[in-house]
C-alpha cells in the first residue's frame, strides 16, 4: 500500500475522485455498429430530398407540358442520374433497416402465442412488394 | 414540456418512416430513374396530370410529403443532438428542423392547391 | 508470448496517486477453460494484490463482473481467454459510461437511482386477494418473463451511446424492468410509471441504436422493450388528448 502523502495533489482523503471519460466528438466512428447506426439515421436526408422532389415534380406537371418536359430533361442529365442512383440506394437502406426493425415495436399474439419476429418482417416485406407494384401500375403500367 | 410534445412528433416520425419505407424506392424508380435509364418510358405529362386532377390524389400526396418531412425533421434533430453533441443548441435545432418541416409542408400545400 | 501465457493490459486508476487512468501489463498463465475473470484473480492473488474489481458468482447470473474487454462490454466470468486474439495484449478496462471509482470498479449509484425512479415492484390500486395469492396463467407469465431475466449487469448502459451523451437518460435496463412490471398481470402501476418514462430522459431519448440488446448476456432485449413502450406511450398520449374523459389505463 502507498505510504506518505498522496502523489496526486488534488486528492482529498474520504472525498471521492471519480474518473469520467469524455465522449469524443466522433464517437460514432469508433465502433462499426455506431457508424452503421449514424448511416441509418442519415437516410432521413434522402427521404426529405425525395419529398421535396415529389412536390417540385407535381408543381411542374400542374404548370403544363412545357414545364414538365424541362423537368424530365433535367432528370436525364448524367450527374442527375448518378445523384438519383445514390438517392435510391439511400432510400433502399432506409426501407431495409426500417422493415427489419419493425418486429421490435410490434408484438402480436395469436391464440396465446407470440408471433415470431420473422413472420412480422416477412409480412412487412410483402406489403412493400404489393405497394411497390401498385405504384408502378399507377404511374407506369397504365 | 417534453411530455406534451415527444409522442406527437414520434408518431409523425414513425408513420412517415413506415410510409417512406414502403413507397419511396418504387416512386424513385418509377418517376426518376426508369425513364433516364431506359427501363421503361418516363410517366407522361398527361398521365400524371390526370392523376393529380383528383383532389383526393393531391391531398394524399400532400399528406405523404408532410409525413416524410416530419420524419426527416425528428430524425435529423436527434442525429444532430447525438452525432455532433449539440444539446446546448437544443431549442435552435428543434426550431430549424420542425420549422423547416412546417415550411416545406406549407410549400407543398401551396403547390398542390386547387387552381 | 508463448501459447501458455497471455498479456493482460489492465486499466489502473488510483485517485490518491494519479488524476487519469493508466495501463499496466501482467503476464498471466492460461489454464484450460480459463475466463478473463480467472486471469484477473491470478493477477490479484499472485502479482498485484491492489488490483480492484468486482465479481461474485463466477457463472454469469449475478451481474457483478461487467467490464470492457478488447473494447466490448462483457461479463468477465463468461468470456473465455481462448476466445480472444492472443497475438496482442488483452485490454481490460472498466465498464464504459460510468464514473470510475478505482481500477475496474465503477460507480453504479446513478443507475440505482434511475432504477428506483421506475418503481420496479408490484404496484396495486386494489387490496390483495383474501387468501393473499395472485393467480397467473403461463401465458400471462410469458408476457413479461423475458424482461424479468435482467441481472442488472449494466452492459447495456456501457454499450448505449446515449447514456454518456445524455447522463439523465433512464437507460435500457431500467426501462426493461419497468416493462417487466407493466406487463405483469398482477401489477396496476402503468400510469405511475408512465410519468417517469414519458419524460424526455425516459424512453424518448432512445434512438434505437440497438446495441443494448446485442450485448445483453440474458437476451432481455431492452431495445425491444423500449420501442414497444414508445408505441404504448404514444397511444396513451393520443388517447388522453382525444378522449380526456377516459381515465389513465
Amino acid at each position: 500500500m502507498s505510504a506518505g502523502p498522496p502523489a496526486n495533489p488534488d486528492y482529498r482523503p474520504y472525498q471521492p475522485a471519480r474518473y469520467q471519460r469524455r465522449m469524443p466528438i466522433f464517437w460514432w466512428l469508433g465502433r462499426l455498429s455506431y457508424t452503421k447506426f449514424i448511416t441509418r439515421e442519415l437516410t432521413s436526408l434522402g427521404v426529405a430530398y425525395a419529398a421535396i422532389l415529389l412536390v417540385v415534380e407535381a408543381a411542374a406537371v400542374r404548370r403544363g407540358p412545357a414545364a414538365y418536359a424541362a423537368f424530365v430533361e433535367w432528370l436525364q442529365a448524367p450527374w442527375v442520374i448518378a445523384l438519383h442512383g445514390f438517392v435510391l440506394l439511400v432510400l433502399l437502406f432506409h426501407t431495409v433497416t426500417w422493415l427489419d426493425l419493425a418486429p421490435k415495436a410490434l408484438v402480436l399474439r395469436v391464440g396465446g402465442r407470440r408471433l415470431p419476429d420473422l413472420a412480422i418482417t416477412v409480412a412487412h416485406y410483402l406489403a412493400w412488394a404489393a405497394i411497390s407494384a401498385l405504384v408502378f401500375w399507377l404511374l407506369v403500367g397504365r | 414540456m417534453a411530455r406534451a410534445n415527444e409522442p406527437f412528433f414520434w408518431a409523425l416520425f414513425s408513420s412517415g418512416g413506415m410510409l417512406a419505407a414502403l413507397t419511396l424506392p418504387a416512386l424513385a424508380v418509377a418517376l426518376w430513374l426508369g425513364g433516364p435509364l431506359g427501363l421503361f418510358a418516363t410517366p407522361s405529362h398527361d398521365g400524371l396530370a390526370a392523376l393529380l386532377a383528383h383532389p383526393a390524389v393531391r391531398a394524399s400526396l400532400w399528406l405523404l410529403v408532410t409525413l416524410f418531412v416530419f420524419h426527416w425533421a425528428h430524425r435529423f434533430r436527434f442525429t444532430l443532438y447525438d452525432g455532433l453533441q449539440l444539446y446546448h443548441l437544443g431549442p435552435l435545432i428543434a426550431t430549424i428542423c420542425y420549422g423547416g418541416a412546417i415550411a416545406l409542408s406549407g410549400a407543398a400545400a401551396w403547390a398542390l392547391a386547387a387552381g | 508470448m508463448s501459447r501458455d501465457t497471455v498479456t493482460l493490459e489492465v486499466q489502473r486508476y488510483r485517485p490518491e496517486e494519479e488524476r487519469e487512468p493508466t495501463w499496466e501489463r501482467f503476464e498471466v498463465p492460461v489454464r484450460k477453460e480459463w475466463m478473463v475473470l480467472d486471469a484477473l484473480n491470478y493477477v490479484k492473488e499472485q502479482l498485484d494484490g491492489t488490483l480492484s474489481f468486482r465479481w461474485s458468482c463466477r457463472m454469469g447470473v449475478c451481474g457483478s463482473c461487467g467490464m470492457t474487454v478488447d473494447g466490448e462490454p462483457v461479463l468477465t466470468c463468461t468470456t473465455y481467454l481462448d476466445s480472444l486474439p492472443r497475438d496482442r495484449p488483452v485490454r481490460v478496462g472498466p465498464l464504459a459510461a460510468f464514473p470510475v471509482v478505482r481500477d475496474l470498479v465503477i460507480d453504479m449509484s446513478g443507475f440505482v437511482a434511475k432504477l428506483a425512479r421506475v418503481k420496479p415492484w408490484i404496484l396495486r390500486q386494489e387490496e390483495p386477494p383474501a387468501d393473499g395469492e395472485y393467480l397467473q396463467t403461463p401465458a400471462q407469465l410469458a408476457d413479461y418473463k423475458q424482461y424479468s431475466m435482467c441481472i442488472n449487469c449494466l452492459l447495456c448502459y456501457a454499450a448505449c451511446p446515449i447514456v454518456p451523451l445524455e447522463p439523465d437518460f433512464v437507460g435500457p435496463a431500467a426501462i426493461a424492468l419497468a416493462q417487466r412490471y407493466n406487463l405483469d398481470s398482477r401489477d396496476q402501476g402503468n400510469a405511475e410509471r408512465l410519468d417517469v418514462l414519458s419524460q424526455h430522459d425516459g424512453v424518448w431519448a432512445c434512438t434505437f441504436v440497438g446495441e443494448c440488446s446485442v450485448v445483453c448476456p440474458k437476451d432481455v432485449d431492452p431495445a425491444g422493450a423500449i420501442q414497444r413502450y414508445k408505441v404504448e406511450a404514444t397511444a396513451e398520449w393520443f388517447q388522453s388528448l382525444l378522449m380526456p374523459w377516459r381515465g389513465k389505463s
